[in-house]
């Protein structure tokens, strides 16, 4: 279990700072490298003092959505006249992404302590971390930290000697993408299939069990006790682009690129320094074609539209994309885009939860008319046969799985036209057989 | 229990799982949801990593633990990927294929396990019972490609000149 790359001068590092360091997963190692302070900072607090200093730094929920954190916590009722519940989305699976896992596997007391300023925050006294079943090596490294943590009284019925009692319970996914969404997550911990929910509801009035629960990524959680010891003013200040895009974000980038890794950068970092001083560019003699910004669900980006913009969550759509996860794929001149668009609208088709017609249906035929396409027997009509069931796959279902799967078909079309065409015209050979 | 009405050839009667320490285990599941059925995924996991796999038998029993209908155990584990309703070979291999595994070389690793195995094609156990061999949707270790999971060993980096190394480790 190796970290694969050294640090970069231009990366500015807070939550990686201890990646690759043994020592940091135990609690002796983590409060050696000042581990714990901002939970003890946080006991001293009013629930509402530490919302109110997440919302000034600015956080945003780094799983993809951007939603302000502080915001979101303060959804949660004042009163805990029910019980409340924090959960951590540590079913990290979009496509590209990998950051949450090295979270995990180095900094594993970094997530508990995050996790227990939110639950104390929310009004919690039980957050769930659901692990993606696939997380081996996480799983032990944060079975092992929890199990210390209670130990040494950083969880358990008095946290820290504060009188106040937070509790966590790791649960094991089993292979779901779809349970990454929040609600679906919801239904997955409960013991159902993890279908998404119809919302409202929204979870801080009815969440998990049916009590008010907050969901949170595991690299937001990982970010808030940062943010307690530093304060809100040096959050905002870690800016280069939008005042609206605060603090470090994870970059795990992949594909072809020389050196593939998790980079940390101040958000507002221009997206070029990021693809070729630290990823060290495409492989020699290539050059990129397209890069995926924000894990697979957001649009295409060119090169041209990728090397013009500024790495934050406004910058990226100014450009005609998301940043989502920051999982950024990157292609180089060899890429098949017909080939690796029809790959994703694969995932999407097997990953569909199956619950509404538009994605069921809509996710399977892209793909199938995709295979067509590649097999030599596409049609010129199949590109309007495309954008069709794109727009019929977008804003029209329970969550957004079937839109992810629209937005790199329609980006694909719209900027890499000609690969399509060549599959067509029969300029290209059939990448698979006739299906 | 009974253990008649396996689909598959299993035609033993079912031993139970959750007797002396599994039992104890799922009572302290118990404990950390406020529902018996918020155990659910955990007591598969469980019937899994005791038995290699979940029967028609087992799904029975979950379902008698928990007070949930078999039917409706059975319709969350097919729902999840991770849970075999049908024997495996003794060591369960899922290759990564999704698209950043795939523009740097997936394909050609499965290829690699599926000679260098025996098992010849996805989803097959290979004849001496070893090795079953999958591919699954994004592993989550995307700048490590291609990642494999071997049983409950995450593999990073693997290389179709890899595969026949590793494959020797398991025997």
């Amino acid at each position: 279990m190796g970290y694969p790359h050294p640090s970069h001068p231009k990366e500015t590092l807070v939550l990686s700072r201890h990646f690759g360091e043994p020592e940091a997963r135990s609690f002796d190692g983590w409060v050696k490298r000042g581990g714990y302070e901002g939970l003890r900072k946080a006991l001293g607090m009013s629930r509402e003092e530490i919302v109110e200093q997440v919302k000034a730094s600015g956080l945003r929920g780094r799983g993809g959505a951007g939603f302000p954190t502080g915001l979101k916590w303060s959804f949660m009722p004042k009163e805990a006249v029910k019980p409340h519940y924090l959960i951590c989305n540590a079913d990290e699976s979009e496509p590209g992404t990998f950051k949450d896992r090295e979270i995990m596997r180095w900094t594993p007391h970094g997530l508990i302590e995050g996790c227990a300023i939110a639950a104390y925050a929310i009004g919690a006294e039980r957050c769930y971390i659901y692990i993606r079943g696939e997380f081996t090596d996480p799983w032990q490294i944060m079975s092992a930290a929890v199990e210390e943590a209670y130990a040494r009284g950083a969880l358990g019925d008095n946290v820290f000697g504060s009188g106040k009692r937070i509790e966590m319970v790791l649960h094991r996914g089993a292979g779901a993408y779809i349970c990454g969404e929040e609600t679906a997550m919801m239904n997955s911990l409960e013991g159902k299939r993890g279908n998404p929910r119809i919302k409202p509801p929204f979870p801080a009035v009815s969440g998990v069990f049916g009590m008010p629960t907050t969901i949170n990524n595991v690299e937001t959680l990982a970010a808030v006790p940062h943010i307690l010891v530093r304060g809100a003013e040096w959050h905002k200040s870690l800016c280069l682009g939008d005042p609206k895009s605060t603090g470090t974000k994870l970059i795990s980038i992949c594909g072809h690129v020389q050196r593939p890794g998790n980079y940390e950068v101040t958000m507002g970092t221009p997206l070029k320094e990021i693809l070729y001083d630290m990823a060290g560019g495409p492989p020699p003699g290539r050059t990129i074609k397209a890069v995926i910004p924000g894990g697979s669900s957001v649009p295409i980006m060119t090169r041209a539209e990728a090397e013009e913009a500024l790495f934050d969550y406004e910058g990226i759509v100014a450009k005609g994309s998301m940043l989502g996860s920051a999982g950024m794929i990157v292609m180089d001149d060899q890429t098949d885009m017909v080939y690796q668009i029809w790959r994703l609208a694969r995932f999407y088709a097997h990953e569909s939860c199956a619950q509404c017609t538009q994605c069921r249906e809509g996710t399977a035929w892209t793909t199938r008319v995709l295979e067509r396409l590649l097999s030599g027997k596409g049609k010129e009509e199949d590109f309007q046969l495309l954008l069709d069931l794109s727009d019929n796959m977008t804003g029209k279902t329970i969550c957004v799985l079937s839109d992810s799967c629209a937005a790199p078909v329609v980006s694909g079309i719209q900027k890499f036209r000609e690969e399509f065409e060549a599959y067509i015209q029969g300029a290209r050979e059939p990448a698979m057989a006739a299906v | 229990m009974s253990g008649g009405g396996e689909h598959g050839t299993q035609t033993v009667p079912h031993e139970p799982v959750f007797v002396g320490e599994k039992r104890a285990e799922l009572d302290r599941l118990f404990s950390l949801y406020p529902t018996k059925q918020a155990c659910l995924l955990p007591a598969l996991w469980m019937v899994q990593q005791t038995r290699g796999w979940i029967s028609e038998s087992a799904i029975a029993e979950v379902a008698e633990v928990l007070g949930l209908t078999p039917a409706y155990v059975k319709g969350v584990v097919t729902f999840y990927t991770m849970y075999h309703t049908h024997p495996v070979g003794r060591h369960f291999i899922q290759v990564c294929t999704t698209t950043p595994c795939n523009i740097c070389g997936a394909e050609d690793v499965v290829k690699a396990l599926l000679r260098e195995t025996g098992c010849g094609e996805l989803g097959a156990t290979s004849p001496d019972g070893r090795f079953t061999v999958i591919e699954v949707e994004c592993l989550g270790a995307c700048g490590f490609t291609t990642p494999i999971l071997v049983d409950d060993d995450f593999i990073e980096s693997v290389t179709p000149e890899k595969v026949a190394g590793i494959v020797k480790r398991y025997p």
